[in-house]
């Protein structure tokens, strides 16, 4: 028995009659069966909010309910697919409706007919558990995909096959005390329901990034949570497409939530044609996509991010570390208050519904570095990019973003402006895993990195402080002590902070080389300071061979980079022969 | 259902018709009003319940009374017919024939809202776009399939802007322009004459398509306007494989007419008052540039916005800014300094440059050419706001030069006359004239190699353009006195240092 519309406004419906109605139930909207979800009960109405445009529903028409809540498909396949938000691919979309996306178009998520080759690790007669790996698909040439003993099932395997399977053929028969279950390649799972995980572990090991400022400066922990936030044409994108592209995650979701179409397709186009610097393997074959672009449906623009941790926690289950990208949460938090807004519901500050910080949390606590149900380690690191109006951050989403983010990438105009990239501030930025992550860089960057990071924070500190009395008196009446601080912040924001995603060489830097860098600037530094202390004016550093090779070393190729921080050595260690005198 | 009128309106708002006793009218169906004297306006169903409708006009409800209007539901939604006739015409905001002519008559019907293009069929947008402003094509540079819009200020010369770029605007090397779809959207009778005369001039029109509603006509129709444009557009990009330049004028009056709506449905109000829903809603006109796989044609979209109280903050903005990939900016300091056309290129952005640039496309050393004037001009605005503070003697040689070529970047550069063209070549090559009044060395963003094939520093006076060799000739004599100073002022210990620093002044770090 279906029920029927009794009132369509924009992505919201009310419907009468719709029986077994419960809430987040996915229903089928109108004679064109667009997906809906029902997000409110009231006397006797659902209301549904639509995840495809609405145009042309009328009253009257049926509404299904399908008697499932929105899920997704989880298994071999997902990987170098791009979806649209509620887990549509979009190449299958285009062959049923063309280069405009159609509405009630009706894709499986996965490929049902692609076969693969299933090798099972468990045996016949093994007693197990939720989350077990049974056996390992090869999803793409450098990923491993494991399939897990769905949530929820316990028991003795009864039978286990070897061959080539398609995602929904069964693989394994499972005896549990409800009877018998079968496991297929693929299972569901609902999107707005966390996976259970064993428990939560320390964030103690860093996610590299190769980007300068970010590994060095403010960095983030395997499964922490960051947030870049920054006014249009500070860089935000590019910063979240640098971190999926070098980042040493192994499984990277891109969540392209209310954005470009052109920057997906942006992604689309890159990310196939790069390497990643461990495997050489295209970055792609570790990459999921989820496009909903701010023209698509708005509703879909509100799941897209679920869709997307759901999957990330679906790699994490099988003990991988996911890096989840999404950009951007503004534009979900102003799907929220769409909708609300079309619910009539109460707002709560700038018109977002009084319910956007809970649901803000709710998403960052699906991250994190957790003992997985069969005991791996596994992490999500959750970074989303937030779009506050005119940049100021005091807004909502940015505030209830910070409350639960522990690293902060504060994105500044005025340094895009002067084409300083990346344009995170070094003042206000800051990192709440440093640390914890402390001895990991000891032991497996340099015993002296600690040092070496706080004193370039320390000169950079300096520099502002320094730059306010410069406003006041003029550079010149500052000694030569400080003179020589600006010399060195200057080389830290110009050498070392600011880095080319255009460049071959200089978008990534491993932690080796960024230890060189610095160590070779405070070594410029602690040899021009005992200059100073000789009488040697801050003037003469200008144009110093030293400072030139420095300034080119981050356009240096990973394999010459010992060497040329020897002949660099040589040309600081000459600042030890100036004298007061000049030559 | 099309013949049955409904004389149940019940409420009337200044836009608003509620209709009693429907049953089943469509979401965004369109519908027709007819007034007591006759008239007949058409609208849109906003909300449908089943009982009542709340319906948009699009146009004004002066006149509509409670008795006699009725009301009749069209059953579909609002459709535009489209022809390649339409090339050379005149529409309202309605699309109904402003210049006399016939209306369009055609089997092609198409849905004015459009649906979002498949991100996997879209093509990334790489063809440069001459346009012939050396600020738009070496710094912010255009391409094919882009949507970028010029945010201004009252007052400030957007439109004799756009209306040059559309003069200019073409392929590199090719002679191929575009058709021009304009959408004017409550501008007034002035603005509308300016452009029919340049496009007149320029001969364009007959390969343009105008839609165009006055400021005194009915703000309701500024909703529908550029979706008419944008469907023409995409009818003559698509089917009939044309490169289309869409602009947009004014986008400020298009948010105004939506706030208006969004108000007198009594909708939660977002930031200013502006509907929550302005960043989705304005997303689904300028998403609507770009290039698809497999098709000839492309959209490039211009939109041009006031920015109430040059607040590039505001909420039009900064939704716009968001959306779209770049902006370039126009700045009342500029116009103050009769600069045209006065492009801010600090704040200006192209998202999509360095598809569009370097070799094959623009010149090799473009990037580089553009990091570089961005560099140096950001420094010498930042000499020229530490004068007020240490006054200009305190400036170092170096600073000295800073500031001078950001004088000189302005009124050689930036500045154009409305009728000149350059070439992105000539561009280029007055960047590197402007270089060689700096330090070459401090020039880090230009690889070597381009420094030695383009670079002017060695070139004689009389290869310059006059103004620059006089900067050059005047920083060099200052320089070499520097150097000649240098060995006793850095053997004297503290005193004669003293009396150097000033020459080396505030020299920014």
């Amino acid at each position: 028995m279906s029920g029927i519309i009794n009132r369509i406004s924009g992505p919201v419906a009310y419907v009468v009659n719709l029986e077994n109605a419960r809430m987040y139930d996915v229903v089928r909207v109108g004679t064109e069966q667009l997906v809906g979800e029902i997000i409110k009960l009231d006397h006797g109405k659902a209301i549904v909010q639509v995840y495809e445009d609405t145009t042309g529903v009328r009253p009257g028409e049926p509404v299904v309910n399908t008697d499932t809540q929105l899920s997704v498909l989880l298994g071999p396949g997902l990987l170098t697919s791009i979806y649209d938000g509620i887990q549509r691919p979009l190449d299958k979309i285009k062959e049923k409706s063309g280069d405009f996306i159609a509405r009630g178009v009706n894709v499986e998520p996965l490929d049902t007919k692609k076969k693969w080759e299933f090798e099972p690790i468990m045996k016949k007669g093994a007693d197990v558990h939720e989350g077990d790996i049974l056996g390992t698909v090869d999803e793409t040439s450098i990923i491993k995909h494991k399939v897990l003993v769905p949530i929820g099932i316990h028991g003795t395997i009864e039978s286990i096959s070897s061959g080539k399977f398609t995602v929904e053929e069964t693989v394994a028969v499972v005896k549990t005390k409800e009877g018998k279950k079968e496991i297929q390649l693929s299972q569901r799972w609902p999107v707005r329901i966390p996976r259970p995980v064993k428990n939560k572990l320390p964030p103690n090991v860093p996610l590299i990034t190769g980007q300068r400022v970010l590994d060095t400066l403010f960095p983030v922990a395997k499964g922490g949570t960051a947030a870049i936030p920054g006014p249009f044409g500070s860089g935000k994108t590019v910063a979240q497409q640098q971190l999926a592209k070098w980042s040493d995650a192994e499984i990277v979701v891109y969540v392209g939530c209310g954005e470009r179409g052109n920057e997906m397709t942006e992604v689309l186009k890159e990310f196939p044609k790069l390497k990643d610097p461990k495997t050489g393997k295209p970055l792609m074959e570790r990459t999921v996509l989820i496009a909903n672009t701010s023209n698509m449906p708005v509703a879909a623009r509100e799941a897209s991010i679920y869709t997307g941790i759901t999957i990330a926690e679906y790699y994490r289950d099988m003990g991988y570390n996911v890096a989840l990208m999404a950009d951007s949460t503004s534009r979900w938090a102003e799907a929220l208050r769409e909708i609300s807004g079309r619910l009539e519901e109460m707002p709560g500050e700038e018109g977002y519904p009084a319910y956007l910080g809970r649901k803000v949390a709710e998403f960052y606590e699906r991250a994190g570095r957790v003992n997985v149900m069969n005991g791996a380690i596994g992490s999500i690191t959750a970074i989303g990019a937030v779009s506050p109006p005119g940049g100021d951050t005091s807004e909502p989403v940015s505030q209830n973003t910070l409350r639960v983010t522990r690293v902060f990438w504060a994105l500044d105009a005025s340094l895009a402006n002067k084409r300083h990239f990346p344009s995170i501030n070094w003042l206000t930025s800051y990192s709440l895993y440093t640390d914890d992550l402390k001895q990991w860089y000891q032991q497996n960057v340099n015993k002296e990195w600690i040092e070496l990071y706080a004193t370039s924070m320390e000169l950079l500190q300096k520099e502002a402080e320094i730059n306010e009395i410069v406003q006041l008196v003029g550079y010149d009446a500052l000694p030569e002590k400080e003179k020589m601080v600006l010399d060195i912040a200057k080389v830290i924001r110009e050498d070392y902070l600011q880095q080319s995603a255009y460049d071959d060489v200089d978008t990534y830097s491993s932690m080796n080389k960024q230890y060189l860098m610095l160590k070779s600037i405070m070594r410029l530094y602690e040899e021009e300071r005992s200059a100073v202390d000789r009488g040697v004016p801050v003037e003469r550093f200008q144009g110093i061979d030293a400072k030139v090779k420095i300034a080119k070393m981050k356009y240096t190729p990973e394999q010459n980079i010992e060497k040329y921080y020897e002949d660099l050595g040589r040309a600081i260690e000459e600042i030890s022969g100036m004298t007061a005198e000049a030559k | 259902m099309s013949d049955v009128y409904y004389k149940t309106v019940k409420q009337v708002t200044s836009v608003l018709l509620f209709v009693e006793g429907v049953k089943d009218a469509g979401y965004n169906e369109l519908v027709e009003v007819q007034l007591p004297d006759g008239r007949r306006v058409t609208g849109q169903v906003l909300d449908s319940r089943d009982g009542l409708a709340i319906v948009q006009s699009f146009g004004e409800t002066r006149g509509v009374d409670i008795e006699n209007t009725k009301v009749r539901f069209l059953g579909e939604t609002m459709k535009l017919p489209v022809s390649e006739e339409m090339l050379g015409r005149v529409f309202d905001g309605v699309g109904r024939p402003r210049d006399g002519g016939q209306p369009v008559y055609s089997d092609t019907k198409l849905d004015i809202t459009g649906s979002a293009i498949n991100p996997a069929s879209r093509e990334e947008p790489s063809e440069f776009i001459q346009t012939g402003i050396s600020t738009i094509d070496v710094m912010n540079t255009l391409v094919r399939g882009q949507k970028l819009p010029i945010f201004s200020g009252s007052g400030l010369p957007h439109n004799k802007l756009a209306a040059q770029i559309a003069r200019q605007a073409k392929l590199r090397n090719s002679k191929e322009g575009f058709a021009v779809v304009f959408g004017g959207i409550g501008i007034n009778s002035e603005e509308v004459n300016f452009f029919k005369k340049e496009f007149e001039e320029s001969g364009a029109l007959d390969n343009s398509v105008l839609f165009l509603n006055l400021s005194s006509e009915p703000s309701m129709e500024r909703v529908i306007l550029p979706r008419l444009a944008l469907t023409t557009a995409e009818y003559l990009a698509y089917e009939k494989n044309m490169h289309v330049l869409v602009i947009l004028t004014d986008m400020t009056n298009y948010c105004e007419a939506l706030r208006e709506i969004s108000a007198a449905r009594e909708e939660v109000p977002g930031r200013r008052g502006y509907p929550g829903y302005m960043y989705t809603d304005l997303s689904t006109i300028y998403e609507r540039a770009g290039k698809i796989h497999g098709r000839q044609g492309s959209i490039t979209q211009i939109p041009i916005l006031t920015m109430p109280g040059d607040d590039i903050t505001h909420p039009i903005p900064d939704l716009t800014g968001y959306i779209t990939e770049g902006q370039v900016v126009l700045g009342r300091d500029l116009q103050r300094r009769g600069v045209y056309p006065n492009i801010d290129v600090l704040v200006c952005l192209s998202r999509l440059m360095n598809n569009g640039i370097g070799k094959g496309k623009t010149r090799e050393d473009n990037r580089g050419v553009a990091d570089q004037l961005f560099a140096a001009y950001a420094r010498g605005k930042e000499v020229r706001s530490l004068i007020e503070i240490v006054g200009e003697e305190a400036l170092s040689a170096n600073d000295r030069k800073y500031l001078h070529f950001a004088d000189m970047f302005e009124s050689k550069y930036v500045n154009q006359d409305y009728y000149e063209d350059r070439n992105v070549d000539k561009s280029l090559d007055l960047g590197w004239e402007l270089f060689s009044m700096l330090d070459k060395n401090d020039m880090k963003r230009l690889k070597d190699e381009f420094i030695q094939k383009y670079g002017q520093w060695d070139h004689k006076r009389e290869q310059h353009s006059e103004e620059i060799a006089e900067m050059v000739a005047k920083a060099k004599p200052e320089e070499e006195l520097e150097n000649a100073k240098k060995p006793p002022a850095a053997s004297a210990p503290a005193g004669k240092g003293k009396d150097k620093g000033k020459k080396d002044g505030a020299r920014k770090h």
